[in-house]
């Protein structure tokens, strides 16, 4: 409709209300980046690009350094993913392509259940069924095994990497298989049909049909995942530990970006508070980085609808 | 003042979408309490044409419009012309049924008339029935008007959306191949109502049905890849054209 | 000598097999979660539960009234701020938004629709709380709107979007202006649409907790007054849980109960305005 000329002045007003509503977005963005800079500034200023580097966290010597807690996010969220995206795109074949189909809508539907469930009772559900589960019956046996690798040294309190791995896997599993389901579900099906008609069987026609054309859609929700597990605060708040080390071993506690904010906002002031914010500056650019190639990815597959932005 | 024989016709309308033309060069008039039927092969322009005598064309992507239009010696391509007033005196019925799924069948049929001023509830009552009795559609509804459209079979909705479209009163009716989405009683229905309406309007209708023109129309268009090839009385026109080209199509030489 | 067919035949089987297997492993944690939601969550439902506050530290009893009443006002709140606007912002998308403009506020809403909701916190912490000088159950609920507005709009728009082209030239043709085409009889057929993601949105910001932590910031007592801290039972599960009591370990499981319980009802509520819609015709 792009010729419809504005008449009068109930047009006008119509489209200029709507454009301000509209304008919130860019301004909302435009407003967090300046100030989550404008807060950060005196640890930008004071550390630079060190910031980003040095481990220390010393509140009463003002000295900051983010790295743990980006590499415990990165760590984190790669853990999630490593457990989640096999999950997630078998479940999205299963439900698009072999479950018999009065089954795929309760199924899918049990499935974006788990989105639904808020972070904190995630996080709750973690200190009080994940964590003794882990102690009693998974960790010991890995200890035993495998103790001597980097990655599972140390002694295991519960709190850990590995809960909050575990815990984000499962929290952005829904996220991946959703967005993966529409993706593969907007695959024509004579794609399919052609490779069944060549003699291929059922699971050829998917790995080698199906999946190929909706690569990098599936990718995209992958990477919309990543998004998803970077962010995730309350849950790994309660699970991860909190302590600012960086270790590479599973078993110990560590501490991500969203959790430090988390943990130390609301005691924190001056240049700690500032250091905070550069903390959820870097965040917020990562996460937007992400997000925006992921969904420049799904875009590009499912040609520009809301792909995924009802589960998300 | 005696009523005018015309009121509304076109004089070298040309319509585009982009830079290729639709309708090239149409002088054409439509004289009043007739009907005039469009006909022509798919893809000669002869709905692009009619949605240019209410101003819809130039919503298209792409659509442009030449030449003028004329409704009461007024060219509704002037500058300074209102489209939206426009559209109140030249209504048009679509091919497929559109009633406002969101409204009541009352509503729908009321919804042209709150554009035009407000109207007491007797007077829009009263607007409602008369639209609905003029579409041969009173008797099976009024016990029903608050009820949803959607519960009308096609051949209805398309008489409610001719209700709806003849409620405020315009002055030209113009019908988009009303029928070809009904059935064959439904569009039987709808015919007759067409020779009933030419009493109070102007009427213009594009059906690719050459039968459904033949019966229904006073005369006829014939339309042949955007031009107008030959004009005249519908019987004339089928029975004795003009033009070889006229010929070719109304024999069913080509459709 | 197992032929070629047969180990091909006998591999497709393995993997369905394994997407099956993915698909139960998948479901697992939400059944045990559930499970445990209903099984220690169920004992601390009683009456007390439901209408007293918090009960001193340590001591038994109490319940989560003032998380309850906080989390309605502060949803219904950031809702009251945040809908308006979001759906405003979609039926701008869908109406007018094939410019350039259009598309830089669409693509900005997907992106800010992944934004953790902590940094949305400590936005709003600086923009509204420091201002103030208190926290309060107000800026919350304007950390909830900043995170729904951009999904709405997303919702919104798709909805609008899919209402057919021939109502707006039907209502066109009868000499609707534009803005009344739009708003009365466009925007009207994809209200139950509408509704849906808006219910959605909702249902998510209704567990929302980490933006909370530095605006509402939480309140043991009971407060209906949205200028001053307010509790909410995403806020009470994690003071909580976290906590050292045990009657407080329970009640979290309570409370967690009931925020499922509500986050839920928004679910199936959006479930069911487009089914009795649909029904209707």
């Amino acid at each position: 409709m792009a010729n419809v000329r504005a008449v009068g002045w109930g047009d006008t007003a119509f489209r200029v209300i709507l454009t301000v509503f509209a304008a919130t977005i860019p301004l909302l963005f435009v407003a967090l980046v300046a100030r989550l800079t404008v807060s950060a500034w005196p640890t930008i200023r004071a550390f630079g690009f060190r910031f980003l580097t040095t481990s220390t966290w010393d509140p009463v010597a003002n000295v900051y350094g983010a790295a743990p807690m980006i590499f415990g996010t990165l760590f984190s969220a790669l853990i999630a993913l490593l457990l989640a995206v096999p999950l997630a795109i078998g479940v999205a074949i299963f439900l698009t392509e072999f479950a018999p189909r009065p089954l795929r809508g309760p199924v899918g539907t049990l499935v974006e259940l788990l989105a639904a469930i808020p972070s904190v009772v995630y996080g709750l559900w973690g200190i009080f069924v994940l964590i003794p589960l882990l102690r009693a019956y998974v960790v010991p046996p890995l200890a035993t095994l495998l103790g001597w690798t980097p990655l599972f040294s140390g002694t295991f309190y519960g709190n850990s990497m590995l809960a909050a791995g575990i815990i984000l896997a499962v929290m952005i599993l829904p996220y991946i298989s959703s967005v993966s389901r529409e993706v593969l579900a907007a695959v024509p099906s004579s794609q399919r049909e052609a490779a069944l008609a060549l003699g291929a069987t059922r699971w050829e026609a998917v790995w080698s049909a199906v999946l190929p054309y909706a690569r990098s859609g599936v990718v995209g929700a992958v990477i919309l995942g990543l998004g998803r597990a970077l962010g995730e605060t309350m849950a790994v708040v309660m699970v991860v530990g909190n302590r600012h080390d960086l270790s590479v071993s599973l078993l110990e506690p560590g501490t991500t970006m969203a959790a430090v904010i988390a943990n130390e906002f609301n005691e924190a002031a001056g240049l700690q508070r500032a250091a905070l914010f550069e903390v959820g500056l870097v965040l917020f650019g990562v996460t937007v980085a992400v997000n925006a190639f992921a969904r420049i990815l799904v875009w590009r597959v499912a040609r520009g609808s809301a792909v995924g932005s009802r589960a998300i | 003042m005696a009523e005018p024989t015309v009121r509304l016709r076109t004089e070298r309308l040309s319509a585009l979408y982009g830079s290729q033309a639709a309708v090239k060069g149409v002088t054409l008039a439509f004289p009043v309490h007739t009907v005039t039927a469009v006909i022509g092969p798919s893809g000669c322009g002869k709905s692009t044409f009619l949605r240019c005598l209410n101003r819809l064309h130039e919503l298209s992507s792409g659509g442009l419009v030449r030449g003028s239009v004329f409704l009461d010696d007024r060219d509704i391509y002037a500058t300074d012309a209102n489209p939206v007033a426009i559209r109140r005196r030249v209504g048009m019925v679509f091919q497929q049924p559109n009633p406002f799924p969101t409204m009541s069948i009352y509503k729908n049929v009321a919804a042209g008339l709150s554009v035009n001023g407000r109207l007491t509830r007797t007077e829009t009552d009263a607007a409602v029935e008369r639209a609905l009795r003029s579409a041969a559609l009173w008797d099976e509804v009024k016990d029903r008007l608050q009820a949803s459209p959607l519960g009308l079979s096609g051949g209805q909705q398309q008489r409610l959306c001719i209700a709806r479209t003849i409620a405020p009163a315009p002055d030209v009716l113009l019908l988009d191949e009303p029928t070809s989405a009904l059935d064959p009683i439904a569009t039987q229905s709808i015919e007759e109502l067409v020779q009933e309406l030419k009493r109070e309007f102007t009427v213009v209708i594009v059906t690719h049905n050459m039968q459904q023109a033949a019966r229904v129309s006073d005369f006829t268009a014939f339309f042949y890849l955007g031009e107008l090839v030959e004009h005249d009385v519908t019987t004339k026109v089928f029975t004795a054209p003009a033009e070889a080209r006229t010929e070719a199509y109304v024999t069913g030489r080509f459709g | 000598m197992i032929s070629r067919v047969v180990r091909r035949r006998v591999a497709s089987h393995v993997m369905t097999g394994l997407t099956v297997v993915a698909a139960i492993l998948a479901l697992l944690p939400l059944f045990a979660i559930f499970a445990d939601l209903i099984l220690r969550g169920a004992s601390s439902l009683n009456w007390d539960f439901f209408v007293k506050n918090p009960a001193a530290a340590g001591d038994t009893g109490g319940g989560v009234a003032n998380a309850i009443v906080g989390t309605l006002i502060i949803v219904g709140v950031g809702s009251a701020i945040g809908l308006p606007v979001g759906i405003g912002a979609g039926v701008y998308l869908a109406e007018y938004g094939g410019g350039r403009f259009g598309t830089v506020v669409r693509f900005l809403a997907d992106v800010l629709t992944g934004t953790p909701s902590v940094i949305v916190g400590i936005f709003v912490w600086m923009f509204v709380v420091r201002p103030m000088g208190h926290f309060s159950a107000l800026a919350g609920a304007v950390a909830l709107a900043i995170l729904m507005i951009p999904m709405v709009s997303r919702t919104t728009e798709e909805m609008v979007r899919l209402v057919p082209h021939s109502l707006r030239e039907a209502a066109l043709a009868l000499g609707f202006p534009r803005w009344r085409a739009s708003a009365y009889v466009v925007v009207r057929a994809a209200w139950p649409g509408i509704v849906t993601g808006a219910l959605v949105a909702v249902a998510r910001i209704a567990g929302e907790t980490a933006p909370l932590l530095f605006t509402a910031l939480g309140n043991m007592n009971f407060r209906t007054n949205v200028m001053q801290p307010m509790q909410t039972l995403s806020l009470q599960i994690y003071v909580f849980a976290t906590g050292p009591f045990e009657e407080w370990h329970r009640l979290a499981w309570g409370a967690a109960l009931v925020l499922m319980g509500i986050v839920l009802i928004f679910g199936l509520g959006a479930r069911f305005v487009t089914r009795t819609r649909f029904r209707d015709g």
